[in-house]
């Protein structure tokens, strides 16, 4: 049994910080040489995976350990990755080693590399912890893992308003992880673990949980409750309209490393837990809470998108353009069908390496302009061409053009609108099938406006005679790896789908 | 056996008590005043005691007793810490606890 | 040849490989990257030829084995041919029977009855949640077609782009662009799928707008680039959900052959096809720039002339008409086009073609005029398809790609000399000085006026004729019909003005007459063949009923026109006399007013000098004057004038006023909404929260003074009204 290696995957980043936490702080390049190294294993153990994974039954947790854990609430310490989680583990793994290499010569003030790549490797344990967690506590253990990294990195290394904004991050999160747990421990309590077996079992166990046999016996009323509060649990984290606000703040403040993880990792534990744990274990409170969940969604992507063509700062404009982005992804989930949460899952990954990449660029800008203001900027494509084209391509990623990995999350969440699982309001669902199709012309009207502002036309007189140094060589590493995947998924969407299809196909046929 | 002159006195004993707690700003006095409201509640316990015939009273005086010299105890180290650190025993003045 | 049929995806393989070579090594080439680009064309040209010849080969010996080693053939399994045979036994035409006995002569009266399927080659691109989605190919004659169309103008703005882009900061990207929309639209037209024509809708869109924005330095391009990609953002709306309803419809299938095959058997609901016909025409309108979508067109004049040759006249603008061609098995059951006789398509693109025609009166912009033309003829082509006369429309697509191309590069080659568009003011003349330009350009024109026996005539004749005799009872289209020989006539007129400006006159320019000089042999040689092609082409398709040979009567019918089952059973137009001559005459009626009015100053001009009264008798009994006085002074110069003026002011003002109306108010609302919802009233709520309770513990600290006799007292005071409580309400 090759079972540690989920184990090695998610607990070498704390490795790494265990020794970085000894090091002498002035010794940065041994630092960075750690932290590389051990963002660089939990890779490794990805690739690993990568190979050894059976990809013929994606449906099926591989890789699981089970060791008894907490025995007085009987919460175990269950690991496992199937098809669902394998794309997503890889990707925060892959964007953390980005981002760590990016970090080499871009550390945001207040400097002190040892404890902003401390933070990090920690929030790399608890993204890794989260996607193959198979316990309810256990993944609430590494959901909430993430916030206090998080929360500092805005805080210490944000911009001028970054205590306001981690702040409010912080608390947001937390309300949602409140009424979370609180789903959680009404779900022990009152669920059967072993689905009408002669003894009753409570249990954390995702995995017995699943399938709705286990609520089976709890009353409808409760079960609408109960995923109520895991809803507005993953809701926040994701965020759909209207919990959202902590996001444009946490973005404009945070630094690029922050946002790109923010962006690329971060909001998928939201609606990850919406496909991994809310759906399966309540799928009978998921149907009827379905068409608000949708309702949100498209809310979401034209409010999103008209936040968008607000906005005068190009940070903050991306932020909002996630909003909209991940409104495709809910959307996807709201249809329950096997076909549109497909698309979520390949509508996060899309987004994560899109939009982390937009958020590389923005920093990167905002490091060679010292401002992000659009009405400022101008001509990028004649002071840094290089980086002016990469901007081009990856708006044109964003917007859903066809060939490029954008389009693959929201053509087929669009799609599968069309025809929702059995159930739901079929009419319903086509209204909102042609108003995310609306939120397509939004999305290419803010983002080209956006390019025409930074990237077109001649740089303004106060940045005409600067010396802009184009992309340099960490910009390169770790920009490269993103975009050569943007194109790849977008080619070759199959690479991701057949990893989910199957998974998704289990997790909703049980 | 008159419980009425017992109250009585019970009440002055209470109310000098109280006086002195709220008043007086030396910390010996107030703790002295403690003292006082805690044996007004004493003298009740026992003539209360003596007047049903049950034990129990007396005893819980006993302990009252008991907390009441070790709270004296602990009180005037406090006094006592406090006056080295601030060469006065004036409560008017001891304000660090304001929100 | 026949491997050529089903390897054809090799064709738009090779732009979009030199589109990366390009990209990533162009500048280190020694002509910068402009040899791979026209290599690769040159190459996809011969491949072309030769689909085009296995193709007409195809057609003439049909293969009769089809049906039977169909029926062996694994269908869905990637890789394998699907000949679609099958799908005839679904229209129930038994087609496959009996053409080995035929005879060579017998063909051509048999042809409506042998089904000569496409040749579909299909791979699985991905599946999940039990849809397949392929990618493949599909050739027939349609494909054929275009592969060839686009190949020989791509080719040819390519050798002119050489000379006309010469020394351009951007040289290398203008190529690899160039390239990147060579491939996508060879995709386009080979997609096997609707999914796959997305994409290459899409793909073509991005070079369009990375083509227009090529001089992205000023605002007024890249502004133009935006408004074009966004227009056809709206546009796109419909295509989705169309291919989406066509998909579900279908029975989730994207495969054009099968969605036709099955609308053309009534196996799909009519209001499904309606539905989708309606959003596909959306689609189409901002594609092909039709009325009220076409506004960007004249815009994406912004870009470099040859793309406006390549991308805005020949070929990408007519992805809109290819598409309806492509799926008429849905539009004709939809529209119900062979019963009707008028449907949204037809008045959409004869409302289209009397706009554009009009609006070209009134344009300075020498490319403008050619804008607005391109919109006036696609609005031809969709016409012809909406009356149900498809040969005609793709005739003329065909035959409207070779002189639109041969006048946008030829007013590109002019303006290489007098460094403007502007034909009012710095041009006049020229014929002078550009005799080649002077020659291709008055062939160009003279086959887009429609003058026989010039390519233009033959097609634009065909479309007439199919407005006048198809649809429901033999009617017509009577309305359409009107409205095809008005923009006849207004396109011979317009044409004409737009030549007397640029050619003949006085020259007006501010460029030193010395200077002026013919362009070089890359750029008259396109000239040259495309004008060439635009005499001839027209020959491809003369009309039938005996008038000319069997071997030369409508070739381009029989070989373009799709026989198999996913094809709807659409009948023909005859060649009418009549039809023709009143074309003829608009058509000549239009040239003789602009020629009165521009080249012999008659009409108007001479009106203000005239004294009043007995010049007024005069006028009225020269019969001549009188005749010219109503048609160029009230007829022509009413629309030229005011009537032209009021629509393009409506153009500008209103329709491109709401275009833009609804950016700003888009921009305002979301202004509004990020204002005063989202700051004040979402985030106002969930700052409110933290603030009540910030302020619940100001007020409640005041009361922790650290004071200890103070808290004593309020201990006894709340414990003295505590025992009064007590006292009172219990004892």
């Amino acid at each position: 049994m090759e079972s540690w290696i989920l184990t090695l995957a998610v607990f070498s980043p704390l490795v790494g910080a265990a020794v970085m936490l000894l090091w002498p702080k002035e010794d940065e390049s041994s630092l960075k040489g750690i932290a590389l190294i051990a963002s660089l294993a939990s890779a490794a153990t990805g690739v690993w995976i990568l190979f050894n994974f059976d990809f013929d039954h994606t449906g099926t947790l591989q890789f699981v350990v089970d060791k008894s854990w907490i025995d007085v609430i009987n919460s175990r310490y269950i690991v496992g990755l199937d098809g669902i989680s394998l794309p997503l583990l890889l990707l925060s793994q892959l964007v953390m080693v980005l981002v760590i290499v990016y970090s080499w010569n871009h550390f945001p003030e207040p400097h002190n590399p040892k404890a902003f790549l401390i933070l990090m490797l920690v929030l790399e344990v608890g993204m890794n912890g989260t996607f193959v967690a198979q316990d309810l506590i256990l993944f609430f253990v590494f959901f909430e893992i993430v916030l206090l990294p998080m929360y500092f990195m805005i805080g210490v290394w944000g911009g001028p308003d970054r205590q306001y904004a981690a702040i409010k991050f912080f608390l947001f999160t937390l309300f949602g992880s409140a009424l979370m747990i609180l789903s959680f421990l009404a779900v022990f309590f009152l669920a059967d673990g072993t689905a009408g077996g002669a003894e009753v079992v409570r249990t954390f166990d995702m995995r017995a949980l699943s399938g709705g046999g286990a609520v089976a016996s709890i009353a409808r009323s409760t079960q609408l409750w109960i995923f109520g509060g895991m809803f507005i649990g993953f809701a926040i984290k994701v965020p759909m309209f209207p919990f959202h606000t902590w996001l444009p703040d946490a973005h404009t403040e945070a630094p690029t490393q922050g946002s790109v993880i923010l962006a690329a990792i971060l909001l998928k534990l939201g609606t990850y837990g919406f496909v991994r744990i809310a759906i399966p274990i309540l799928p009978d409170a998921a149907e009827e809470w379905a068409p608000w969940i949708g309702l949100l969604a498209v809310v979401g992507i034209i409010y999103g998108a008209l936040g968008c063509l607000a906005q005068t700062d190009m940070k903050r404009l991306i932020a909002f353009s996630s909003i909209a982005h991940m409104g495709f992804v809910m959307l996807g989930i709201a249809t329950l069908t096997d076909f549109g949460i497909n698309a979520a899952v390949f509508g996060m990954v899309a987004h994560g390496l899109i939009t982390g990449m937009l958020f590389f660029l923005a920093g990167s800008v905002k490091e060679r302009y010292h401002t992000l203001e659009l009405s400022r900027l101008g001509g990028l494509l004649v002071q840094a061409p290089k980086m002016g084209w990469i901007l081009g391509f990856c708006a044109m990623a964003s917007l859903g053009l066809p060939g490029l990995a954008g389009f693959w999350g929201e053509f087929p969440a669009i799609l599968s609108a069309y025809n929702p699982a059995e159930g739901l309001p079929v009419e319903t669902f086509r209204t909102f099938m042609v108003v995310a199709a609306l939120g397509t012309v939004l999305a290419a009207g803010y983002l080209l406006w956006m390019l025409q502002r930074t990237a077109f036309g001649t740089p303004s007189e106060e940045f005409a005679e600067q010396q802009i140094h184009d992309v340099n060589t960490p910009e390169w590493i770790a920009w490269t790896p993103l975009l050569v995947l943007i194109l790849a998924f977008g080619v070759y969407p199959h690479a991701i789908f057949r990893v989910t299809d199957g998974a998704v196909t289990a997790l909703l046929g049980g | 056996m008159l419980l009425n002159q017992f109250l009585v006195l019970s009440a002055v004993l209470f109310c000098t008590g109280v006086y002195g707690v709220i008043a007086r700003r030396n910390g010996v006095l107030v703790l002295m005043s403690v003292e006082l409201i805690l044996n007004a509640v004493n003298i009740n316990f026992v003539a209360f005691a003596y007047w049903h015939g049950d034990v129990s009273g007396q005893v819980f005086a006993l302990f009252v007793i008991t907390v009441a010299a070790a709270e004296v105890g602990i009180g005037l180290a406090i006094v006592l810490l406090i006056y080295r650190n601030r060469s006065s025993i004036d409560l008017g003045q001891m304000e660090q606890l304001r929100g | 040849m026949t491997t050529m049929l089903e390897n054809v995806w090799v064709i738009p393989a090779i732009p979009f490989a030199t589109f990366w070579g390009i990209l990533f090594f162009g500048k280190r080439l020694p002509h910068k990257g402009a040899e791979l680009g026209i290599g690769a064309l040159s190459l996809c040209f011969a491949l072309s030829l030769v689909t085009g010849a296995a193709w007409i080969d195809r057609v003439d010996n049909p293969p009769v084995s089809d049906h039977t080693t169909e029926q062996a053939t694994e269908h869905a399994t990637g890789g394998s041919e699907i000949d679609g045979t099958e799908h005839a036994q679904v229209a129930g035409g038994d087609s496959g029977t009996g053409i080995g006995v035929l005879g060579a002569a017998a063909i051509e009266e048999a042809e409506e009855h042998i089904a000569v399927d496409a040749v579909v080659q299909q791979w699985t691109w991905w599946q999940n949640g039990g849809i397949e989605f392929t990618v493949g190919t599909m050739v027939d004659g349609l494909t054929a077609m275009m592969l060839l169309v686009v190949t020989v103008v791509s080719l040819l703005v390519h050798i002119y782009s050489t000379d006309y882009v010469g020394g351009d900061r951007r040289y290398t990207h203008f190529f690899a662009f160039l390239s990147l929309f060579s491939a996508s639209m060879l995709m386009l037209v080979m997609a096997e799928n609707t999914l796959q024509m997305i994409v290459g809708w899409e793909l073509v869109g991005l070079c369009s707008f990375v083509l227009i924005g090529h001089w992205w330095e000023e605002k007024p391009n890249s502004d133009a680039a935006l408004k074009a990609f966004l227009t056809n953002r709206v546009g796109d709306i419909g295509m989705l959900i169309g291919v989406i309803t066509l998909f579900f419809a279908a029975n989730q299938t994207w495969s054009i052959v099968e969605i036709n095959s099955m609308a053309n058997a009534g196996q799909i609901s009519h209001t499904a096809l309606l539905v989708a016909s309606l959003c596909l025409t959306a689609a189409v309108m901002s594609k092909s720039g039709q009325f009220f979508l076409h506004t960007w067109l004249p815009d994406a004049m912004a870009g470099p002339t040859p793309v406006s040759a390549l991308i805005h006249a020949a070929t990408m603008v007519v992805a809109g008409v290819f598409m309806v061609a492509r799926l008429y098995g849905v539009f004709w059951d939809g529209f119900s086009i062979g019963t009707s006789n008028i449907n949204v398509l037809a008045v959409v693109g004869g409302f289209t073609t009397i706009v554009g025609g009009v609006l070209a009166f009134v344009q300075a912009d020498i490319k403008k005029v050619l804008a607005y033309s391109t919109i006036s003829q696609l609005g031809y082509m969709v016409m012809a398809l909406g009356v149900g006369a498809w040969t005609a429309g793709l005739f003329h697509l065909f035959t409207h790609a070779f002189f639109k191309a041969c006048l946008f590069l030829g007013s590109g080659s002019v303006s290489h000399a007098v460094h403007s568009f502007d034909m009012v003011k710095d041009m006049g003349g020229m014929r002078k000085w550009m005799p080649h330009t002077f020659r291709t350009f008055m062939i160009g024109s003279i086959a887009l006026a429609g003058i026989p026996p010039l390519a233009g005539f033959w097609s634009k004749d065909e479309i007439l004729a199919g407005a006048s005799q198809l649809g429901g009872g033999g009617d017509g289209y009577p309305v359409v019909l009107v409205m095809g020989f008005i923009t006849a006539g207004l396109t011979a007129a317009y044409m004409t003005r737009c030549v007397y400006l640029t050619f003949f006159g006085e020259y007006r320019g501010h460029t030193p007459v010395e200077k002026l000089h013919e362009s070089g042999p890359r750029i008259t040689l396109p000239l040259w063949i495309l004008a060439g092609l635009a005499i001839v082409a027209g020959l491809a398709n003369l009309p039938g009923d005996s008038i000319v040979p069997d071997g030369w009567a409508l070739r381009f019918e029989h070989f373009v026109e799709p026989t198999g089952a996913y094809f709807p059973a659409i009948s023909h137009p005859h060649f009418s006399g009549l039809t023709a001559l009143v074309s003829i005459a608009v058509a000549g009626l239009g040239v003789a007013i602009g020629y009165a009015f521009y080249f012999r100053q008659l009409g108007p001009h001479g009106l203000t000098q005239r004294s009043t009264v007995a010049k007024a008798g005069y006028t009225f009994l020269e019969n001549r004057y009188y005749l010219d006085h109503l048609y160029t002074g009230v007829i022509a110069g009413g629309t030229k004038g005011p009537i032209a003026r009021a629509a393009y002011w409506t153009n500008q003002n209103i329709i491109d006023g709401i275009v833009n109306g609804v950016g700003i108010s888009a921009r305002r609302i979301g202004l509004w909404v990020y204002d005063k919802i989202d700051q004040g009233i979402v985030d106002g709520t969930v700052n409110g929260l933290g603030l009540g309770a910030g302020a619940g513990g100001e007020v409640l600290r005041e009361t922790q003074t650290g004071r200890v006799q103070q808290y004593a007292s309020v201990l006894f005071g709340s414990t003295l009204v505590l025992a009064l409580v007590i006292a009172l309400v219990i004892v």
